[in-house]
């Protein structure tokens, strides 16, 4: 007679020793979602669960209390904020301005900062630092310094501008400065993260092409148009992508210097501002629903067609 | 690469001036937070003044910003811990399976305007009674920093090379087992990055806190909002606020700042 020794599991994989509990048999088997569910739910209940009832509220009459009953209107909310001259284009085109200016000069100016740091020196250590602070300071105390700053009477800027002979400027307090006012302190907050992302990019650049090109006798000009430019193109993208997203959600600093709807003359009252006044200053929940939703595809839009581009720079 | 001496010049002229234009505003709303209203009227007293400590006196004393403080480090640990505790194992799901639609879901998180979410928080709390708490408040900041750690954890964990934890499996360890003795030991640098930045984030968070928060969950950033009132600002004690909010932050960020660079960076080049 043979003993037959039937084995209490199969055996799976290497990892497992008799000694291990079923139910640790059974987390591990199950890891994958295991580590991945809490996330993923909490995901779902705070952001995909919200998405889709700011979605539906889009498409009723809620005003008021949260606790009001609401009709479903279907379309009608976005026929009235599309055909809104009044507050929803001004706001779009707000947005627009603030955006594109803003990144102009933060990747310009980022771009030229990057590179003077590229190769190592001494002291860069030092820049370093001045260069994370406006990055991590409070977005809302940034913009009650400005507010300082550019006060009209008091502020340094006036002052500045009084040395050497210019006269005092409305700065914040402009119906037409305080836009442009805005987008230079979102420049001076968020120019330094262009710096960084484009110098990560830069020092993963090896230094063979450059060495190649300046044996070729290349101008600095050309080296960089032809030679860095191309290659540091991608993390270009990814910095336009990154700040790109965030300008246009811009709302701490213009909700700071400016207030409620932007200003009285809703001066700086941007996309997201004016859905924040809807919902929270006036509670019209149904409109700011429908001007969230349209806002939420112009963003996904834009990042749409970045990332495109940056498919065909990285080929 | 050895560069012209006249580069070198232009290179210290030109960072000089950025370092100036970066640092000046602040060190202008720290000099304000030590003046007398009187002397920031005084434009004569620009750079000349005698310091003063009454504007951080009021703002602690009478305007209740040890409470404030309080309120903001509560927060943005808990929404830290949290956000640790769920984005460090979802991350190395991710990261170890490759699961790029499961990522692709929490960082959308990133793009989605918070206004949008805030509406739909804003009527089922409500409703429950629990807006003005501690905890819709933790909540909605970790909507802010669980991104955040899974894009940061995942970019770490990507770059540890798997033959470690082979060999931990070999050695008899369990999957879970090497995640826990052998990967996430070696991944404090990742976590201390991914803490930090989450920690940062949630400190400097305003909208979240400026509808969810109420009298006694108020956190910093709102404070220093509704320190403007109708009546003409007092600059002094504005000024102490926002240093009160910012210069903690700056600290913090002087001491670390190879993880906050390595943090705000992460994943920029990679493709």
């Amino acid at each position: 007679m043979t003993a037959v020794t039937t084995p209490t599991r199969p055996p799976r994989g290497t990892s497992e020793t008799p000694d291990t509990p079923a139910w640790a048999r059974w987390a591990n088997d199950h890891r994958k979602w295991l580590f991945a569910a809490p996330a993923m739910v909490f995901v779902a209940a705070l952001i995909i669960f919200p998405l889709a009832w700011t979605g539906y509220l889009s498409l009723t009459d809620a005003e008021g209390s949260v606790r009001a009953e609401s009709e479903f209107v279907g379309f009608q909310n976005y026929v009235e904020v599309l055909s809104d001259t009044d507050r929803f284009w001004p706001a779009v085109a707000r947005t627009a301005a603030f955006t594109v200016v803003a990144l102009l000069f933060e990747v310009v100016l980022g771009m030229a900062v990057a590179l003077l740091l590229w190769r190592p020196f001494r002291g860069q250590k030092w820049v370093r630092v001045a260069i994370l602070m406006p990055l991590v300071a409070t977005p809302v105390a940034v913009g009650m310094m400005w507010r300082l700053i550019f006060d009209p009477n008091i502020g340094l800027a006036n002052q500045a501008l009084g040395w050497i002979g210019i006269g005092p400027q409305p700065w914040l307090a402009g119906q037409h400065s305080a836009l442009p006012t805005t987008i230079f302190i979102d420049v001076w907050q968020w120019t330094p993260m262009v710096v960084l992302i484009l110098l990560a990019g830069l020092t993963s650049l090896s230094d063979e092409p450059q060495e190649a090109a300046r044996i070729d006798g290349a101008s600095a000009w050309q080296r960089f148009r032809h030679v860095t430019l191309p290659l540091v193109m991608p993390t270009v993208i990814v910095a336009i992508l990154l700040r790109g997203i965030d300008a246009l959600k811009t709302f701490d600093i213009l909700y700071a210097t400016k207030g409620r709807g932007g200003g009285s003359f809703h001066e700086v009252e941007t996309l997201n501002v004016y859905a924040y006044g809807l919902s929270f200053d006036y509670n019209e929940y149904g409109i700011s629903s429908t001007v969230l939703i349209i806002f939420f595809l112009i963003i996904i839009g834009s990042m749409w067609a970045l990332t495109s581009r940056r498919k065909e720079a990285q080929r | 690469m050895r560069s012209r001496p006249a580069y070198r010049v232009f290179r210290v002229v030109a960072l000089t001036i950025v370092v100036i234009a970066l640092l000046a505003p602040l060190l202008w709303m720290v000099a304000a937070s030590f003046k007398t209203n009187v002397d920031i009227y005084d434009t004569g007293k620009a750079l000349v003044f005698s310091p003063t400590l009454d504007n951080y006196a009021n703002v602690l004393e009478q305007a209740n910003y040890v409470q404030f403080i309080g309120n903001s480090l509560w927060v943005a640990f808990a929404a830290t811990a949290l956000s640790l505790v769920l984005g460090i194992p979802a991350a190395y799901s991710m990261s170890r399976f490759n699961m790029k639609k499961s990522a692709l879901v929490v960082l959308m998180a990133r793009v989605i305007p918070g206004v949008s979410l805030l509406v739909p928080w804003y009527y089922v709390f409500s409703n429950l009674k629990m807006v003005g708490g501690f905890t819709v408040l933790i909540l909605s900041h970790m909507f802010v920093s669980l991104p955040l750690v899974v894009y940061i954890m995942m970019g770490y964990f990507d770059s540890l090379p798997l033959e470690l934890e082979e060999a931990a499996l070999v050695d008899g360890l369990t999957h879970i087992g090497a995640f826990r003795k052998i990967t996430l030991p070696l991944s404090i640098p990742g976590v201390a990055t991914a803490g930090i930045l989450s920690f940062i984030f949630s400190w400097n968070n305003f909208m979240f806190a400026l509808v969810l928060s109420g009298a006694d969950t108020k956190t910093l950033p709102v404070a220093i909002f509704d320190f403007v009132g109708y009546a003409s600002i007092d600059w002094g004690g504005l000024m102490a606020a926002a240093s009160v909010v910012t210069l903690p932050i700056m600290l913090i960020a002087l001491f670390v700042q190879k993880y906050v660079v390595s943090g705000l960076t992460a994943g920029a080049t990679k493709g």
